[in-house]
This record gives C-alpha cells, structure tokens and sequence, in this order.
C-alpha cells in the first residue's frame, strides 16, 4: 500500500531523512517510533504530499506522492502534529468543510460526518465551537478529521500526545479498530504504544531506519536481546572476572544477594547469541554453587535506547 | 471547482463568525456616510453661493453638485481602501499557517491554484458587500437631483472602485502568503499601497521616461479616469494584468510553502 524507496530529505543545513525505505501493507498499522527531531514528522510530511523529497521515490496506493500528489491525497487522512483546526468553528462545520475539500459526494456527506463523530466519541459536543473543546477533545476532532472521508490511508503523527490516560487506550481501541479495512502509519515516541497498537515497528534515528520488525521480535530476536540473571555463591569480582571469559559476554554487574555469600550477577549478551550454557558450565566448572540462571527479555524501551544510543555514539565516532 | 468552492464557502463564513470583518465593514461605512454628507453638505452650500452671485451679477457656471459628489467622494473612497483592504487580507494566509491549518489545505485533494482563488474570490465578496451600501446614499442623491443626474458616471466610478480594491487585496492577499504573523503582512500590504499612491509624486521629478513608468505604475492614478465617468480601457486592462500578477504571485507563494522549511 505504501512504498517508500531511499527517500531522502535535506535541509540548508542538515539532513532530515536520510534514505530511509519501508514498506506498508495493506490493512497493516506501522509505528515510527523515535526521538524527537528524528526525522518521523518529515517521512510523514513527505508521504502525504505536504513536503517534496530531495531524492528517493515514495509510493501511496501505487501513486507517487510527487507526479500524483492529487491522487495520493485523496486516499490519505492525516493528523499533523498539531491538530488543523480552525478554532471558531463548530465541530460538524469544522468536518463539514473538510469532508468537502476531500471530494466527499455531498450525499454521503452527512452520513460521513455522523461516522467519524462516533468513532471518535465526540457526538456530544458536535455544536460546540472548537476553541471551546480541551486539549483531549481538540485532538479526537483532528482525528476525525483525518477519518471524515473514510481514506484508505491514515497518517497520525502522535495521535495521543495531551490526552488523559483513559483517552489514550480509547484512541488506541479506535486505532486498532480501523485497522484491516485502512492502512495506518502512526508516529510515536511512546514505546508501549507501539507495542500495543502496531503490526510493526519501524525505529528511527537522526533520519536513518535503526530497525524495522514486528515489536515481538524486536523484543526477543533482532538484538538477540537476552540478558542473563545468575545467582552464584562466590566472591563478587572473582565470579564476574570469570563471566567476562565468556565469550559473547559483553558486561557483567553483579551486587550482593539476600547474604550466605551469595551474588547476583546481571550479564549483557552481544546481539544474536545465547550463552546461557556456556555460563553454567564456567560455573559449574569453577565449583561455584549455581542458585539462579534466567534469560532476562529486554524491554521494548531497552532496544530502543540500544539502537538510538548505538547510532549517536557510531556517529559521533564517525564525526571526530 | 468543488474545492474552490469549499475553500471560499469556509473563507466567508469565517469572515462573518470572526468579529474582524464587522468592525472593518462597520468603520469603512461610518467614515463613508461622514464623508459623504459633508461634501453633500459642502457642495449644496457651493452651489447656493454660485446661486446668488449669479443672481447678483448674472452669470455663473451651472453647478452640478451630484457629478461633484461623486467625484470627490470616489476620491476619498481609494484611500480608505488604501488604509482597509490591508486589514481584509492580512489573516488569510498568515493566519492558517501560524495555526497550521495550511497544512490541512495543502494535503488535501486541492490544488493550490484552486485554494487561492477561493481565498481571493471570498475577499472581493467582502469588497463588494463593503461597497454596495454607500450605493443608498447615491441613489436618494441621484433620484431627488433636477435634471436627471448621470447614473452612467456612477456606474463607472464604482468598477474604478471595484477593480482598485480588488487589486490592492490582491496585493495583501499576497503579503499575508509570505509570513506568518498577520502584522507583519498588515504592515507590508500597507506599505505597498502607500508606495502605488506615492509613485504618481515621483513622476513628477524624474525624467520623462521614468516620469511616464512611474505614472504609468501608480495605481491610484488610472483610477482618475473611473471617477470622472471615463471608462478607459488601457486602464480596465492595466488593473486587471495588476490583479492577475497578485494572484500569480500569491500562488506561486503558496506552492513555496512545500519548499521552505515549514
């Protein structure tokens, strides 16, 4: 449904996106999840035809978003950062005017209004003026705003930032519900909320792609991601000495645990290897009395801070 | 077409939901009705003058006084508009991209051409319905003047009128494209129409060639013609290519949006 190719965008003075290639299938929720300034805003800016890319190709529905932008932006709904809106309108003027500049035929035209109002469960405050509405309600109209022409693809660029918590698990009920019959590409730099809400998670940094997966296997696999828990009855820098021998160990912190002697050791595993019986048998080996050894999953936030992290530090080396 | 029409339908009835366009219209036509009763006033005394010296001496001009009117009230309205249409136009554009609701606009199935001219379109409304009640006072004028006064001179004294504010809107329409605040777009519309109205004075220091360009470049001076009764052509056509160029300009403004750093 979305393609997009070495899309890159520069700026006078810096590089916003930097040859960045995805691909969306159609029904399927895409998170971008990255710090601020990262470059999401622009990708998205790129997608729904409001900025034009320096280089690379980008594909809405099979329209380029540049020769077609007409078309491309008929079957796009999209939620800046900051929601559109005029404030002195009401509610269902404000919908009303945006279903029509996005061609919605005038007979389908209320019906359409009807729908994205009670999808975003704003009925009740239909006739009010918008500048009236608080921050959460502002952000449900800009959502149905992006809705009202029932697009085949929505783009929401952190679709719950200034929302109350009950509000964001409703918007994020709203957001899976729309998936199957539309494509979603929505940006975050919350990190459960790419694992609750997307089908797939692509990581961004400083304009360049960090990972793309399903936020499961970013969890478990991609990095290898496990750490390991032991809990040993040794002497604190004697066993972590003998863990570092390892191979594959990249870190070991240990502390004291519950007393008898005993340590807790947390060990960090390069990406991609699993050494957990190569450190029961350096234990055992030792004659150290083994109490604990588990994998330890590494949370979504933990990857995330891998990856961002990693990427700073590989380019301030590149830069010195 | 749709889409001018929704952008243009969403421009006026932000006008008349935001108090802005009342207190414009409302001030516009105070200052008007002042001024046109004065010189009502002032010319009707004129021509009681005029009458008793002809009595006294013999003589005398015939004293037109609606021609007179009209003229000098024609002459007032440019520079009203001079000072007015600035503040029509200066939220147009600045406005939607301080809030970024441009951006709505531009990732929408409109094209730019079509969102300008929506724009534009509801701003001439505004002109219009701004103008059309000082027409009252005309027609009372008019239809109680001995002879039968020239309504042919009023009709081309109010297309003089029109075509000059459209253009100066479109010259604000077109400032408040570049920026973001709507005082900086005020100012700057400003500015350019106080320079349209100074340029006939440059003309008469320069050279004759330049004397002529200038003269020629001075919006308010192909207006003369229009309060006279004169409808020239060269001038119909010189406000129309003025008001093409401000639209031209303006969406090319607007097409830059996507350039810039938003």
């Amino acid at each position: 449904m979305i393609e997009v190719k070495d899309l890159t965008k520069r700026f006078a003075e810096h590089t916003a996106v930097d040859h960045v290639s995805f691909v969306v299938n159609k029904g399927e929720i895409l998170g971008f999840l990255g710090p601020n300034g990262a470059g999401k805003t622009t990708t998205m800016r790129i997608l729904t035809g409001f900025l034009p890319a320096t280089s690379g190709t980008a594909q809405v529905a099979g329209f380029d978003v540049f020769n077609d932008s007409l078309e491309v932006r008929k079957r796009i709904g999209y939620l800046p950062e900051n929601p559109p809106l005029y404030l002195d309108m009401t509610v269902t003027d404000y919908l009303d005017f945006v279903a029509r500049i996005k061609n919605v035929p005038a007979e389908k035209r209320r019906a359409r209004i009807e729908d994205a109002l009670q999808k975003t469960n704003i009925t009740d405050k239909r006739h009010e003026l918008i500048k009236r509405l608080s921050r959460g309600y502002k952000q449900r109209v800009g959502l149905a705003q992006a809705l009202v022409h029932d697009p085949e693809v929505i783009i929401l660029d952190e679709p719950t930032v200034g929302l109350d918590p009950k509000q964001i698990i409703e918007v994020r009920h709203l957001i899976k519900g729309l998936a199957g019959s539309h494509t979603i590409i929505l940006s975050t730099h919350i990190l459960p909320e790419v694992s609750m809400t997307c089908d797939r998670v692509v990581i961004i940094n400083r304009g360049r792609v960090a990972a793309i997966d399903t936020p499961a296997n970013l969890t478990t696999q991609l990095k290898g991601g496990q750490n390991v828990r032991l809990e040993v009855q040794a002497d604190q820098n004697a066993a972590c000495a003998a863990i570092r021998e390892v191979p594959g160990v990249r870190r070991v912190s240990g502390e004291p645990a519950g007393g008898k002697g005993r340590v807790a050791l947390m060990v960090e595993v390069s990406p991609g290897q699993d050494v957990r019986s190569q450190l029961a048998a350096k234990i055992v080996g030792k004659g150290w009395p083994l109490y604990e050894l588990r994998g330890v999953n590494l949370s979504l936030e933990e990857i995330f801070l891998q990856l961002t992290t990693e990427e700073s530090e590989h380019a301030a080396a590149s830069s010195n | 077409m749709k889409g001018m029409y929704a952008v243009y339908r969403k421009e006026m009835g932000h006008y008349f939901v935001s108090p802005v366009a009342y207190v414009i219209v409302a001030v516009f036509l105070i200052l008007a009705a002042y001024f046109f009763t004065q010189l009502l006033a002032l010319y009707i005394q004129r021509a009681f003058e005029a009458g008793l010296e002809e009595g006294q001496f013999g003589g005398g001009a015939a004293f037109d006084v609606p021609s007179l009117v009209m003229r000098s009230f024609f002459g007032v309205l440019s520079t009203l508009l001079l000072f007015l249409t600035p503040m029509l136009t200066m939220g147009v554009y600045a406005e939607e991209r301080r809030r970024g609701t441009m951006e709505l606009l531009m990732t929408s199935p409109v094209t730019d051409v079509q969102i300008v001219l929506g724009k534009f379109l509801a701003s001439i409304t505004l002109l219009v319905i701004m103008l059309l009640p000082t027409a009252i006072g005309f027609a009372y004028m008019l239809h109680h003047s001995e002879p039968t006064a020239p309504w042919r001179v009023l009709g081309s004294e109010y297309l003089g009128v029109f075509l000059l504010g459209t253009a100066l809107l479109a010259i604000g329409s077109f400032f408040s494209s570049v920026t973001e605040s709507q005082l900086i777009a005020v100012i700057l519309s400003f500015g350019a129409n106080l320079l349209l109205w100074v340029l006939d004075f440059g003309s008469q220091t320069a050279s004759s060639a330049w004397a002529s360009a200038l003269e020629y470049l001075s919006a308010f001076r192909h207006y003369d013609d229009f309060t006279r009764g004169v409808i020239d052509t060269s001038n119909v056509i010189f406000y129309l290519s003025f008001i093409f160029l401000g639209v031209f300009l303006t969406i090319r403004s607007v097409d830059s949006m996507r350039w810039r750093r938003a």
